[in-house]
């Protein structure tokens, strides 16, 4: 079976140690962890995370059967990149001076739809949103004329499916 | 005065009034049943010992001599008799020592609850004295942990973890409640727990699949059941029973599933696994139906797992959907709680024999007995066998005792040889293979069984991990009794460097102290043997014994367990020699 990117998505209790125990699924099984991102969900009071590893349907879905298999795990699920809808974000900081120096910089800043967050005497920062590949394209343009920091952040998804944790959990309710 | 009011508090349990959380722990204790639990003090958990001396009437204390030993014993309390068993801990190192024990009952799925102490909540993550991230370092050998840290959550904690102990899988739950939160005064009031919204401990009953797994078995030519540890669990003998014998599907078992199906019984054809039985070993790769109960195909029952049934249809009853194709594929998937499941399905099943297939069973039994059970049961050499050993014990005893075994040679001879007609009769430590366990275990055990003889069976290593617990069978009187067959050797390994390593034996030989003279320090009875004839009524004596007895037998020193399906190996080419 070949490796692929799958984004795993788990609804989960708002609890302090689950990030702990869901990691170390991970790390046990010596699976690498691509991007995690945790936050609030669409559902008051429960959380999700969205972990991207790069492995085999196989190893994936014996994962989803173990992270499901926490008490405080809702529900896991996961899909290929066709699946759903994702996207991640950076910020990039850089001397003040390029951006009025170098016109290049703004052609850059304007091809690729990314926002200039702010600008400062010494430094500004510009903000791209995208697929990773598009991030990384900014990036690479962007590298030459020197960045003082940058950071992207975890990926973030919704899948075209519906989930149904609301259901799930009435079904709970109901019971 | 102090007991009246405490009298008074006692009958007031589900009522509201204001008590500190250490109180607050033993009542939930109380509350959810406990009558004994196993542990050791220490600062970070004094204030609920004190409680623990109040209330030691209602609530029975033992006092081990290690935390390994304490949560061992809440294991083999557990096992021995379906209630959940409790170890309690201090902070730091107490915590720590409870670890193994937690990975043991994790892999093993032993509904245990530990309680440990920690540091005051303004001291945690401060590197305090004693202060350790328990609750860190048992998430990966815990079905669920928690700290607490307020007095008032302390029912709600206790009371899910009871709940998540014993339901579903069961296994071990851990809760950490700082020094500060035992002190606290609040308004006490226990619930149980009866659901949490995340967590389904039994899959719902799908009758689809029990007709496809029911067609499948009713079809089939040559069937074999091997069932595990999920039927204890369960409590499902009686379905197995009723399920193998209208089916008439012979049935062999996992280590763990041992004595949940009378050992005499005609459809009972052995074990499966690195030592198990020949004939169900080799037919695993001769049926056409596979029918998987309450077990996980662990690598040590597969071997080589490419080459694992790959003939064979499998159906899995499973009450865990993490277990469904994690190691081999299924064909059928009946999730459930096996006893349901078991009931659901009788209906569906005819009534059959197999006839010509029992004698490949019966063939093959015949070429183990000769080769390999005979010998061992009736030896021609001088020194005893450890099989010998077993089978005085299964006659003395008339096959009623419950055998906790330690790990190594002892512990397959254990399982090998030993019978029995009641189930949960056979502790051991199987997935972890915990040396150290079987002491401490079977103390647990007796404790949670104490009208049925429960006898340990250890070897000179593992004995040694855990000899400290004899402290503890000697202070609470637990009449247990001990066999150590000594083979001055750490035998399981010595096998395998003789077979695998050229009989370089590294590390293995075993100089050992005067046993029988560390036993009688701890005022135990004892008594040492070497001779065949001295066994029977050694073994005799050691079981009219009223209190605990310790029996020491020496046994060849370079005895192999067989038969072997060597790692890596097909479950086809078990070894015989
Ligand atoms: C805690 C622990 N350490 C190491 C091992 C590896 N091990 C498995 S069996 C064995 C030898 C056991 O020797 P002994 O207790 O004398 O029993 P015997 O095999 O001789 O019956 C060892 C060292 C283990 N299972 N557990």
């Amino acid at each position: 079976m070949e490796n692929k990117f799958y984004t795993i998505t788990i609804y989960t209790e708002n609890n302090v140690g689950l990030l702990n125990r869901v990691s170390g699924i991970f790390l046990k099984r010596h699976i690498n962890i691509e991007s995690i991102n945790a936050s609030s969900s669409e559902i008051q009071d429960v959380h999700k995370y969205v972990i991207v590893v790069h492995t085999t349907e196989d190893w994936v879905r014996k994962i989803i059967g173990q992270i499901e298999k926490q008490v405080e795990v809702i529900r896991a699920y996961y899909h290929t990149d066709e699946e759903i809808i994702y996207q991640e974000s950076a910020i990039f900081k850089i001397k003040s001076d390029l951006l009025f120096d170098e016109r290049q910089i703004q052609n850059i800043i304007k091809e690729s739809n990314s926002q200039i967050v702010t600008v400062s005497r010494e430094f500004f920062v510009i903000a791209k949103t995208g697929r990773r590949h598009e991030i990384e394209e900014v990036h690479d343009k962007l590298k030459p004329y020197g960045i003082m920091q940058f950071v992207r952040s975890g990926r973030i998804s919704v899948s075209k499916e519906t989930m149904e944790i609301s259901k799930i959990l009435q079904e709970f309710q109901e019971n | 005065m102090e007991t009246k009011t405490l009298q008074n508090k006692q009958e007031n349990i589900g009522v509201k009034m204001k008590i500190t959380g250490a109180e607050a722990v033993i009542r939930c204790l109380l509350a959810e049943g406990v009558d004994v639990l196993f542990g050791y003090p220490g600062g970070a958990i004094m204030p609920v010992y004190d409680e623990l001396f109040k209330f030691q009437d209602k609530l029975h204390h033992v006092l081990t001599r290690h935390e390994q030993g304490a949560i061992h014993a809440a294991q083999g309390y557990a096992r021995v008799n379906g209630k959940v068993g409790v170890a309690m801990a201090t902070s730091g190192p107490g915590a720590t020592n409870l670890v193994t024990g937690l990975a043991d009952a994790q892999i093993d799925s032993t509904p245990v609850v530990c309680i440990t102490g920690q540091v005051a909540r303004h001291l945690l993550g401060s590197d305090a004295f004693q202060e350790t991230d328990i609750v860190g370092i048992s998430t990966p050998v815990t079905k669920w942990n928690c700290q607490v840290t307020m007095a008032e959550d302390i029912p709600a904690m206790i009371a899910k973890a009871f709940y998540i102990a014993r339901t579903g899988r069961p296994g071990p739950v851990l809760v950490d409640i700082t020094k500060n939160a035992q002190f606290q005064e609040f308004d006490f009031e226990y619930k149980p727990c009866t659901g949490i919204r995340s967590y389904k401990p039994v899959p719902k009953l799908n009758v689809e699949k029990i007709e496809a797994a029911a067609a499948l078995i009713n079809s089939a030519k040559k069937p074999m059941i091997v069932f595990g540890q999920g039927i204890i669990l369960g409590e499902a003998e009686a379905e197995l029973k009723a399920f193998v014998e209208k089916s008439g599907i012979p049935a062999a078992w996992t280590i763990l599933g041992l004595s949940a199906m009378d050992s005499e019984h005609p459809l009972n054809v052995g074990m499966v696994g690195m030592h198990g039985n020949y004939a169900p070993n080799l037919l695993t790769n001769e049926c056409d139906v596979l029918i998987a109960l309450g077990m996980r195909f662990d690598d040590r029952v597969t071997g080589d797992l490419s080459r694992y049934a790959k003939q064979a249809k499998v159906v899995h009853f499973e009450i865990d959907p993490a277990e469904i194709d994690k190691n081999v594929k299924t064909e059928v998937a009946v999730l459930g709680d096996v006893k349901e499941t078991l009931a659901a399905i009788l209906p569906h099943i005819e009534e059959k024999t197999y006839p010509d297939w029992l004698k490949e069973f019966e063939t093959l039994y015949q070429v183990e007995l000769k080769k390999v059970i005979e010998p061992e049961l009736n030896p021609e050499k001088e020194g005893l066998t450890m099989a010998e050993v077993i089978n005085q014990i299964n006659i003395t005893s008339e096959q009623k005792a419950v055998i906790v075994s330690d790990v190594g040679q002892h512990q397959m001879f254990a399982c090998r040889y030993a019978k029995f007609k009641q189930s949960k009769s056979n502790i051991t430590s199987g997935g972890l293979g915990t040396m150290g366990f079987g002491l401490p275990a079977a103390m647990g055990a007796k404790m949670g069984a104490p009208d049925r003889p429960v006898v340990a069976i250890a070897g000179d290593g593992g004995y040694q991990m855990t000899i400290q617990e004899l402290g503890t069978i000697f202070q609470t009187q637990i009449p247990v009794k001990i066999v150590v067959l000594n083979n001055e050797f750490l035998g399981m390994v010595r096998q395998w460097q003789q077979l695998f390593f050229d009989k370089r034996y590294a590390s293995t030989e075993m100089i050992n102290p005067d046993f029988v003279k560390i036993a009688e320090g701890y005022h135990i009875k004892a008594k040492k043997i070497s001779k065949r004839e001295e066994l029977a009524a050694s073994v005799q004596e050691m079981m009219q014994h009223e209190g605990a007895y310790f029996l020491e037998v020496m046994v060849e020193k370079e005895d192999n367990v067989f038969p072997m399906i060597p790692t890596g190996a097909s479950v086809s080419e078990c070894r015989l020699s």
